[in-house]
């Protein structure tokens, strides 16, 4: 597969992410739509990866280039669970306080 | 056609409907199970690229724990019921402007980069994704961000614990 197909359909997951940010109201579907731009970078990540180890794989069938982006992706899911935890705190926090979830309530801190 | 190129596009189509049919789910709950489906497709890419490890670890993280988190917290708060507040519509306008042109500018600039144009993804073949690779390469090289992860995921459960309890 090209490359280009790989990025265009990372781009399309990304650009939908962020439509989802700009647009809703609700904060946890804003939060989901952040997890969705996060895995399209972990596709594309992945993607490249391969794209690399595939053009040392023509010359030396045992390379392990390409192995270290696997690994950043590994980070990535892990900082991912970390923050969503963090995150869903701070939600069930605000539910608390304002019995809401709209994030358009978030404006004390704007006088 | 081969097998490869179809179960590509499948997928493909797939992630773009699902994470559209994310957008425009009124119910969280729903939102949440399109989300689910978007994380399967992207374990099926990675399958399809050869990242074992990869997939089945986006599958037990994002679609099994993560994804559990957030239904646990919409039923929590019992948010099914009452229906979200749109936003005006020059705001959601905007919002839609602004990604797409965004997505178009970025598209253009792939298709005019010439470094990547005869590039390509090496499908189905390649030991890099398989566990024994990446664990040697974890537990050489990368050792220290490893650990220095394990107590990111430290303070971030008492973070969590922190903020969501009551005073």
């Amino acid at each position: 597969m090209p490359i280009q197909y790989y990025i265009i359909l990372s781009l399309t997951l990304f650009c939908i992410g962020i439509v989802g940010v700009l647009t809703r109201r609700n904060a946890i579907i804003v939060f989901m739509c952040i997890e969705l731009m996060l895995n399209a970078v972990n596709l594309l990540l992945v993607a490249f990866s391969k794209m690399h180890h595939g053009a040392a794989y023509l010359t030396d069938k045992t390379t392990t280039v390409g192995a270290d982006a696997q690994l950043f992706v590994f980070f990535i899911m892990v900082v991912a669970a970390a923050e969503v935890s963090v995150g869903l705190a701070i939600i069930v926090m605000l539910h608390r306080n304002t019995h809401s979830v709209d994030v358009n309530f978030l404006n004390r801190l704007k006088n | 056609m081969g097998v490869t190129q179809i179960l590509f596009w499948f997928l493909s189509a797939l992630a773009v409907i699902s994470a559209l049919m994310v957008l425009f789910s009124k119910s969280p709950v729903h939102s949440v199970l399109w989300l689910i489906v978007v994380f399967f497709a992207i374990s099926g890419h990675y399958i399809l690229l050869n990242a074992q490890f990869l997939a089945i670890v986006n599958i037990i993280v994002y679609a099994g724990a993560i994804m559990v988190l957030f239904l646990f917290v919409i039923m929590l708060m019992n948010l099914g019921k009452e229906g979200e507040k749109q936003n005006n519509f020059w705001v959601r306008f905007a919002g839609v402007v602004a990604g797409g042109s965004l997505l178009i500018e970025l598209v253009s600039l792939v298709k005019q980069a010439d470094e990547i144009h005869s590039k390509a993804v090496l499908m189905k073949e390649g030991n890099i994704g398989l566990i024994e690779v990446l664990g040697k390469v974890l537990f050489k090289n990368y050792v220290v961000p490893f650990e220095i992860s394990s107590v990111l995921f430290l303070s971030a459960m008492v973070g969590a614990i922190v903020i969501g309890k009551k005073e």
